[in-house]
């Protein structure tokens, strides 16, 4: 197989996605109840307007700059690179940001949109608690009260992060419904937004929910692949052949892809095979589903043949979510993107790993990116350049990590 | 042919009363007790009968249904097996059945199967509470094939423009949504609020059914000058969550669907 999948850039000179009504291709859209569609219409028309507003964009980039600490580093791991053999390892440090992974690229945009509403209250989601830290944060900095919902079982096994949304001012409300984790708690968001729509809004995490969020989250992540690309160009004189980030949701990953949809380079995500997918007990939406449509829009899901949502799992609270966003999908069904697995035990061995060979240690979520490293870099030529997102960093898994090592022996 | 919902609603107007819509969970607590309360329901005089198919993650419910719908699918509960009970309430009520549930179990049967099937069982009209109009081509043709009415929603914050483009592809009511929340909420009806549902009630080609969080007689009554029906949902999947057997189950909701279809007289 040649090194290079995507030699020519498929989404060339076509029009821009998503169309007015949010569709990637038939993903996408505004599945909601009827109460939330005013305020749907009034955030899109929030992000237009902020769009063209220059001081929007200037109170961004120095939130961005200044409080988030961007740009962030681009590290060539030549000790992994040499273990691995093949493509040059470059690693963009999302995990060097304030709060520690790329979900504040993503609040601050959201908070500065919300402010620009009016609204006073914030709400979240939130499964490894990093995307709830992230909005806690930003709400502390903007002085307006903020409510995290997340799943008992997300409390218990990150609970470094639960105490951190408490000391930042947030309030943490369990969930309980379901299987206590992501998708209840998003669920319980939405129920908590159509309810209290009118001085609330809601930071969703990542690539998901209805129209507009999906383009929006991925707007504000987007400077990610920006910021490696020319990076990329400047350092290196040249783009690199591939492209790969762990995928929950999908913000992450799109963050990095998007910037370089045009270019020929291979976009890879990689999904959480937690036990294995023949286990059943995955989060391998993109790999093991079907479309379907939850939380507002439609896109690959885990679920049962009557359309009942399935339990994602991964040892990685951040990636046991059981759909993956819209545009991901449909980079999938146009084969402009790839989608591999790796299970809980090769994410544990590659979060080692990094630790040792480069003195980093990942969130168990970049892990998955990682592990998958071990495959790709020697399809790759010695002088192509293999640009991964490591999301976040691992001092929120280190006890989980721990446990699970002590277990195996 | 089923019931025709426009013709239910005129009928309860014809007597001077808001028609009284009954909410029940499919398969809650059990196929059969289900059967037995829409029987029962549908003797007390209810106009329209409301039957969810539970889904794992409904947005739009509060705790009380939400359970229900958990507890329906932890005993086996499917999309076939509520339409099942369905078809076979429906060979022995007068009542109108309409089916509530959402978009992905009837995506995952598919939109021309699941209308085919429904339309099939007795069901007079089919509510989907996240597909909106924008959404729903494909559906509206399935319905179209299969003579069902798509039952669409509005909100308080629904604008007019936008009321007038749910009505114009909406069938049989218009389901009001009574305030921003979901279902089994607190439910104040200040005068704001009734004046609120009688402009979109002056402004509906369709009947106009109210409701979310309607839960007493008192509310029935407040509602009824206002509104062609009243929907009451979890005051009644309440009774049956507190019953110990499923025949004091079937009393409890009895007793109160009583009480509140009493209420709805306007004259
Ligand atoms: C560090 C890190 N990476 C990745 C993810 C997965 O989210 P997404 O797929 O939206 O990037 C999370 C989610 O919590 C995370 O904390």
């Amino acid at each position: 197989m040649s090194a290079s999948q995507a030699s020519l850039p498929k989404s060339g000179g076509a029009k821009p996605l998503p169309d007015e009504l949010g569709h990637f291709g038939p993903y996408g859209g505004r599945f909601v109840p009827e109460n939330l569609m005013p305020a749907l219409e009034e955030l899109h028309a929030a992000y237009l307007t902020a769009q063209e507003d220059p001081a929007f964009g200037e109170e961004l980039d120095d939130l961005l700059a200044n409080y988030a600490g961007r740009p962030t580093p681009l590290y060539e791991a030549k000790n992994l690179t040499r273990a691995l053999g093949g493509g040059r390892i470059f690693l963009k440090r999302e995990d060097l940001t304030h709060t520690g992974a790329h979900k504040i690229n993503n609040a601050l945009g959201q908070v500065l949109l919300a402010r620009r509403m009016g609204k006073k209250r914030i709400i979240a989601e939130t499964g490894a608690g990093q995307h709830g830290v992230a909005t806690a944060t930003v709400a502390a900095l903007m002085g307006m009260k903020c409510m995290v919902y997340m799943g008992t079982l997300d409390m218990e096994r990150q609970a470094l992060n639960v105490t951190r949304m408490q000391m930042l001012g947030a309030t943490v409300e369990p969930v309980t419904s379901g299987s206590c984790s992501l998708k209840d708690a998003t669920t319980q968001a939405i129920r908590d937004w159509v309810t209290n729509v009118g001085d609330t809004h809601y930071i969703i995490g990542s690539v998901v929910g209805p129209h507009p969020y999906p383009m929006l989250v991925r707007g504000f992540q987007s400077v990610i692949g920006k910021e490696a690309r020319a990076q990329l160009l400047e350092r290196e004189g040249k783009l690199p052949k591939a492209a790969v980030a762990c995928v929950g949701a999908g913000s992450n990953a799109i963050g990095l892809f998007h910037p370089l949809l045009d270019d020929p380079v291979d976009l890879i995500g990689v999904e959480a095979a937690g036990h294995g997918l023949d286990s059943g007990e995955h989060s391998a939406s993109l790999t093991a589903g079907r479309p379907g449509v939850l939380h507002g829009s439609s896109l690959y899901l885990l679920q049962d043949p009557n359309g009942q949502i399935i339990e994602a799992y991964s040892m990685a609270a951040g990636l046991d979510y059981p759909g993956v966003g819209p545009e991901h999908s449909h980079l999938k069904d146009i084969e402009r993107a790839t989608y591999a697995t790796v299970d809980d035990k090769a994410a544990v061995k590659a979060f080692g790993d990094l630790a040792r060979y480069e003195g980093i240690i990942p969130a168990l979520e970049s892990a998955h990116a990682l592990a998958h490293l071990k495959d790709l870099a020697p399809r790759y030529a010695k002088d192509d350049i293999i640009l991964v997102c490591l999301s976040g960093r691992g001092d929120k898994d280190v006890s989980q990590v721990a446990a699970y090592l002590e277990k195996q022996r | 042919m089923n019931p025709d919902l426009r013709e239910k609603f005129a009928a309860a107007a014809q007597q001077g009363r808001a028609a009284f819509v009954p909410y029940v969970t499919g398969g809650f607590p059990d196929a059969d007790t289900c059967l037995e309360l829409i029987l029962a329901l549908d003797e007390l005089g209810s106009e329209v009968i409301e039957v969810g198919i539970p889904f794992s993650d409904p947005l739009a419910d509060g705790p009380t249904i939400q359970l229900s719908s958990q507890k329906a699918l932890e005993a086996g509960a499917t999309p076939a097996k509520v339409l099942d009970t369905m078809a076979r309430a429906a060979a022995k009520t007068k009542a109108a059945l309409v089916t509530m549930t959402y978009v992905n179990p009837v995506l995952a049967m598919g939109y021309e199967e699941f209308a085919r099937r429904a339309s099939g069982s007795g069901v007079s009209g089919v509510i989907i509470p996240d597909l909106p109009p924008e959404e729903a081509g494909q559906w509206l043709q399935a319905c179209q094939t299969h003579g069902l009415d798509p039952v669409f929603m509005a909100a308080p914050g629904t604008p007019m423009e936008r009321l007038d483009r749910i009505l114009a592809v909406g069938g049989g009511f218009l389901y009001y949504v009574s305030m921003d929340g979901v279902t089994g909420a607190d439910l104040e009806l200040g005068p704001e609020r009734l004046a609120a549902m009688q402009r979109v009630r002056a402004r509906s080609s369709l009947p106009v059914a109210v409701g979310f969080g309607v839960a007493t007689p008192a509310q029935a009554a407040a509602l009824a000058p206002v509104a062609d029906g009243v929907v009451v949902g979890s005051a009644l999947v309440r009774q049956v969550h507190q019953a110990k057997t499923p025949q004091e189950a079937v009393e409890a909701v009895r007793g109160l669907a009583g009480e509140l279809r009493q209420a709805l007289l306007v004259r």
